[in-house]
């Protein structure tokens, strides 16, 4: 076992758990964002933003 | 009135709506400077001379020492959120410190996976317990065990509330945990303690260690601007879900109504 | 307030409560270490006070969720939340009542198991004094537990987790001091003295922590 490898092995640890923890928030923002996009296309919105022209009450 | 101009500001800050639009501003801005910072202390980390054995191992502490940095300020971020939640009832207080709890988590992770992997080849084993390495480990079941206990309840709301009152009982446990590894290091081992002073680090090795500790608090606080703007996402998601789900209710009424 | 304290001490004693449970959990699980590190009897002289006081954590834990749960069941912790005293005063008796039904016994029944550990009587009488001591900072510490449980649909095992680490300094003093006692060089008072200050210490922050959890549970 050389010090190589330990070093090698820590820098991967380290950036394999950055990277997932940067997938997961990012993933998560893209479902999140996509499934505020799709409500908005099916007309349901916050109640403070206008709603668009010739749309009923 | 420069104080009640600050305040002004900060109520402006905490407003959701005015803090997704800063989040989508500033997000790549920081991204990119974490990259950058991050491009500069890798190669600042590598480009060190490290032909006699110290000096390879040496390497570990670059990003040992700003994980285990960032394990511990993860933390105070999470106990001002929780002052923040319980004081002044703040909705982004609340979402800071649920979005905060698996990145520390995470950087908790990395300092303990790195600190072991240093410990193999310089002492000769992969855990002791020595008194730093089992508070680490106590923070890492405190994390896990926040994250647990946000997910076990269903309102948003109680949940931090409930969740920041334990944060702030268990930030004043972090100092004494400090305090008694030293009497529990006299008791049992005297020594095996890593002891850096500043004295001794020469400035090839504290530059890059000091421009890694940069980057990965860059990374956390980028991370957790992120975090937070999915986490109000996912709260108006599931809000206008419940609205949609009434207005389909009241629907089906009107309907079943005109038919009978 | 002196109503508060017996009914609750009555209502721990009676068949229902946790206080004799809690007792034979802790002589079962003292009871099991010699099975698992084998009946060397100088080894089990030797981590006999660190087995008896992890024995005692852990069946303090086990009450814990009990604390304020049959409150909420029975609608009581409503009037307690209503009444007039500070909340973090009825908080504490309610600790002294559960540490006092649940806390005392596993003092009382610590030198018996000391013995069956061949534990001398010097280190018995530390490990007594160490948990009498050390004890009522594991209820106030589990009170804070058990505050936030009472906001949780199922929250007995959560609440372990959560308390567990905090525990954590209480067990390090505990154990230290009972084990200087024994060994000469190591001077007894000065751990067994910060055990009594973090006793102290989470007499008030437990109490005070719980009343604030219990406030923001209730709505």
């Amino acid at each position: 076992m050389t010090h190589t490898f330990y070093i090698a092995m820590s820098y991967g640890i380290a950036a394999l758990i950055s990277l997932c923890l940067i997938a997961w928030v990012w993933l998560d923002g893209r479902a999140r964002s996509r499934e505020l996009a799709e409500l908005e296309a099916s007309g349901i919105r916050r109640r403070s933003t206008p709603k668009p022209e010739g749309e009923k009450a | 009135m420069p104080q009640t101009a600050v305040l002004t500001k900060l109520t402006d800050l905490a407003n959701p709506t005015r803090f997704l639009s800063l989040a989508a501003r500033i997000l790549p801005w920081m991204a990119g400077i974490t990259a950058i910072l991050f491009a500069i202390g890798l190669y600042l980390s590598f480009a060190g001379e490290g032909d006699y054995q110290q000096g390879m191992t040496v390497r570990i502490m670059y990003v040992h020492v700003p994980a285990a940095w960032l394990s511990m300020m993860c933390y105070s971020v999470m106990a001002a959120s929780a002052i923040g939640t319980l004081v002044w009832r703040h909705p982004l207080a609340d979402v800071s410190h649920k979005a905060a709890a698996p990145l520390g988590a995470a950087f908790t992770l990395i300092a303990l996976a790195t600190g072991s992997l240093w410990g193999k080849p310089m002492w000769g084993t992969w855990w002791v317990w020595d008194a730093r390495l089992t508070s680490v480990f106590v923070l890492f079941l405190m994390y896990l065990g926040l994250i647990a206990l946000n997910r076990a309840m269903d309102d948003p709301g109680k949940a931090a509330r409930v969740s920041s009152v334990l944060i702030l009982v268990g930030f004043v446990n972090i100092p004494i945990i400090k305090f008694s590894v030293d009497w529990w290091n006299t008791l049992h081992q005297p020594a095996s303690v890593i002891r850096m002073g500043g004295s001794t680090i020469d400035s090839t090795f504290l530059w890059p260690l000091l421009i890694m500790a940069i980057a990965f608090t860059m990374l956390f606080f980028t991370l957790h601007v992120a975090a937070m703007r999915n986490e109000i996402w996912r709260r108006r998601v599931s809000a206008q879900r419940r609205m949609a789900a009434r207005m389909a209710g009241q629907k089906t009424d009107n309907t079943a109504e005109k038919g009978a | 307030m002196i109503a508060l304290l017996l009914r609750d001490v009555k209502l721990s004693v009676r068949a229902g409560g946790g206080a004799l449970i809690g007792v034979l959990f802790f002589m079962t699980v003292v009871a099991v270490i010699p099975f698992g590190v084998g009946p060397d009897l100088n080894l089990l002289s030797r981590i006999g006070p660190a087995i008896v006081w992890i024995g005692a954590l852990l069946s303090s834990l086990l009450g814990l969720d009990r604390m304020f749960q049959t409150d909420r069941e029975d609608g009581s912790l409503d009037l307690i939340l209503m009444q007039e005293h500070p909340l973090a005063l009825t908080v504490l008796v309610k600790c002294l009542a559960h540490w006092l039904g649940n806390g005392l016994p596993l003092v009382i029944a610590s030198p018996l198991l000391g013995l069956f550990m061949n534990m001398d009587e010097v280190a018995i009488g530390a490990t007594m004094l160490t948990l009498l001591v050390g004890t009522p900072a594991l209820t106030f510490i589990g009170a804070v537990g058990a505050a936030v449980a009472v906001a949780l649909p199922r929250g007995g095992l959560l609440v372990s987790i959560l308390v567990l680490p905090l525990a954590v300094p209480v067990l390090i003093f505990g154990v230290s001091a009972s084990y200087a006692a024994v060994q000469d060089p190591a001077p007894f008072m000065p751990p067994f003295l910060i055990l009594v200050a973090i006793t102290m210490f989470f007499a008030v922050l437990g109490p005070l922590g719980a009343a604030l959890a219990l406030r923001n549970a209730g709505d």
